[in-house]
């Protein structure tokens, strides 16, 4: 490689200058749930583990944290199921239509939260479906489903069919095949489909806040809150789901390249 | 026939598509209605609140009948027109500025580090650390830190480079600020995504041949990323031409900084002038797609789509 010195420390510095201020308002957020404030977290006012020993103390919070998970997994599986017949249909099976199916699976991931979530809200009115949770779930399903349909496409896309073809060989039905082979080596492109999904359905906001009504999940409860302030008690909740998230990516980041340097060994 | 099937498989390792069978049907049909249902019926439910007319019958808010009242379209645009320019203006410039940011991290991560598998998966994880913590409440974040007491505000008022009185919060900087950063993972991810990809070879290739640094990277490295910046910038400027969180007043925004989505969600939930709030969202909706498709032919990447 060619260039100064100066020229090639520059790229580094640059990156850990960027990456460290992507971390700021997460280091923020995480320093403001020890804030001994009440209701208002604006002002430092002293630290205090009480915020982390007693979440459910803010009104609301917890509640709204335990709507956004029964949404996260309700959406999640329903997405996950729905997509994935989709994408081993999409790769697998030539029809007519194919490519109207792709396109009708890609425009939801083109148009804008506000639009869909708008929609729906104006058909939920028009149909008289009163808002809440299950207005919610299926808002969520379909901007999941079609996150599932592309991550699980991936996975079909890269089998190696002649383990399959064996199996047809060892005179397997069509079914066995499918469920003893098929399914168990999409497994991992469907489970990285079901983490996309749920941590899509929690985090957003826009679409929810169109169709949620007087139903809170916890990003319309920060939305709601951040008029008059946020109780730190969400600063606690968000840190907490933020490690657990950390902690399980970078274990599964590890096994992965364990396993890939013992393969590379064994060989 | 199981010798036949012995003898091909050498050749071909992904399956190719077969032809129709019932069992396609029964894959593909809950999917396709959850789509039709609650997808294509909102959006044409969408065009059709954007015609209803007020209801003669009725002094309450929010009573609307179906009509065809297509001078919704007329007086709605003239009225929010201002409110479109800010918007495409805001995404524009967020996205062309995550761009320039994200460009170079994604070049670290996916090239320049390579050497170093652990350091690009510990940058990796904290190019996507955003994802696993609200995005509200970093938003709330950056607020309170570019606050009028917080010290940004200070150190630039006693370095006289802001004026005593002068805010960040709640102007049109703010807000794009925090476009930018809600989307620089978004525009990282893909980028490297391609760049990882690059064959090494070719850049030594251009070297040979004596082409500078910066020749090799306008001829070889950037057109070959072109499928990533394309995405990048799909996946910042759509959310962030819709976005209405950043321009809120209770976050980053002001009064003058309101976008369609903040007007959009006014009208549709807080006046309840749903024809208004659905012309506005079929128009946002029309001119971002035209935006987009002309954009990718430019960028001469359709196979994305």
């Amino acid at each position: 490689m060619k260039g100064s010195i100066f020229g090639r420390a520059l790229l580094p510095i640059y990156t850990i200058l960027a990456l460290l201020f992507l971390l700021i308002p997460i280091v923020y957020t995480f320093i403001f749930s020890f804030n001994d404030a009440f209701k208002t977290n604006i002002q430092w006012q002293g630290f205090t583990w009480h915020n982390w020993t007693n979440v459910c103390d803010a009104q609301g919070v917890c509640e709204a944290f335990g709507n956004s998970i029964i949404v996260g997994v309700v959406a999640t599986l329903a997405a996950t199921a729905l997509g994935t017949a989709l994408a081993i249909a999409l790769v697998r099976y030539k029809f007519r239509g194919r490519n109207i199916v792709s396109l009708l699976i890609f425009l939801p991931m083109a148009t804008p939260e506000v639009v869909l979530g708008a929609g729906l809200a104006a058909q939920f009115f028009s149909l008289g479906t009163p808002k809440g949770m299950l207005t919610v779930i299926i808002a969520h399903t379909l901007f999941c489903l079609s996150f599932v349909v592309v991550t699980v496409k991936a996975r079909v896309a890269s089998l190696d069919a002649s383990i399959e073809e064996a199996g047809r060989d060892l005179y397997a039905s069509p079914g066995q095949v499918f469920w003893r082979i098929t399914f168990p080596l999409l497994i991992p492109g469907i489970a990285a489909a079901a983490l996309l999904s749920f941590a899509l359905s929690f985090d957003d906001f826009i679409i929810t806040y169109f169709n949620s009504g007087s139903m809170q999940t916890f990003p319309t409860f920060i939305y709601i809150s951040a008029v008059r302030g946020v109780p730190p008690e969400a600063n606690v909740i968000a840190s907490a789901v933020f490690v657990l998230a950390i902690v399980g990516v970078t274990i599964s980041q590890v096994v992965s390249s364990v396993r890939r340097r013992r393969l590379a060994a064994s060989r | 026939m199981a010798f036949a099937a012995f003898a091909d498989t050498s050749e071909k390792k992904s399956a190719e598509p077969v032809k129709k069978s019932r069992v396609v049907i029964l894959m593909l049909l809950p999917g396709l209605a959850y789509l039709l249902l609650f997808f294509l019926a909102p959006l044409v439910s969408l065009i059709l609140t954007s015609f209803m007319a007020p209801d003669p019958n009725s002094m309450d808010m929010g009573q609307f009948v179906y009509s065809f009242q297509w001078q919704n379209y007329v007086t709605v645009i003239s009225e929010n027109w201002s409110f479109f320019v800010r918007s495409f203006g805001f995404a524009i410039l967020a996205t062309v500025i995550a761009l320039i940011v994200s460009y170079p991290i994604a070049y670290f991560i996916g090239v320049y580090a390579r050497p170093w598998p652990a350091i690009q998966a510990f940058a990796l994880i904290l190019v996507i650390a955003p994802f696993f913590i609200s995005f509200l409440l970093r938003t709330l974040a950056w607020k309170q830190l570019l606050g009028d007491d917080g010290w940004v505000v200070t150190t630039l008022k006693s370095a006289s480079l802001l004026p005593a009185d002068g805010h960040i919060t709640g102007t049109a900087f703010s807000v794009v600020f925090g476009l930018t950063y809600n989307f620089i993972p978004f525009m990282v991810l893909p980028i490297y995504t391609s760049l990882e990809r690059l064959d090494m070879r070719l850049l030594e290739a251009g070297r040979d041949l004596y082409a500078s640094p910066s020749t090799t990277f306008w001829k070889v490295t950037l057109p070959l990323s072109m499928p990533g910046v394309v995405a990048g910038t799909l996946l910042t400027f759509i959310p962030a031409s819709g976005d209405f969180v950043n321009a809120s007043s209770s976050f980053l925004g002001g009064p003058g900084t309101q976008m369609v989505g903040n007007q959009i969600a006014s009208n549709f939930l807080k006046i309840l002038d749903y024809p208004a709030a659905s012309v506005l969202s079929v128009v946002l909706m029309a001119v971002i797609m035209v935006i987009v498709s002309v954009y990718v032919r430019r960028a001469g990447t359709e196979e994305l789509l």
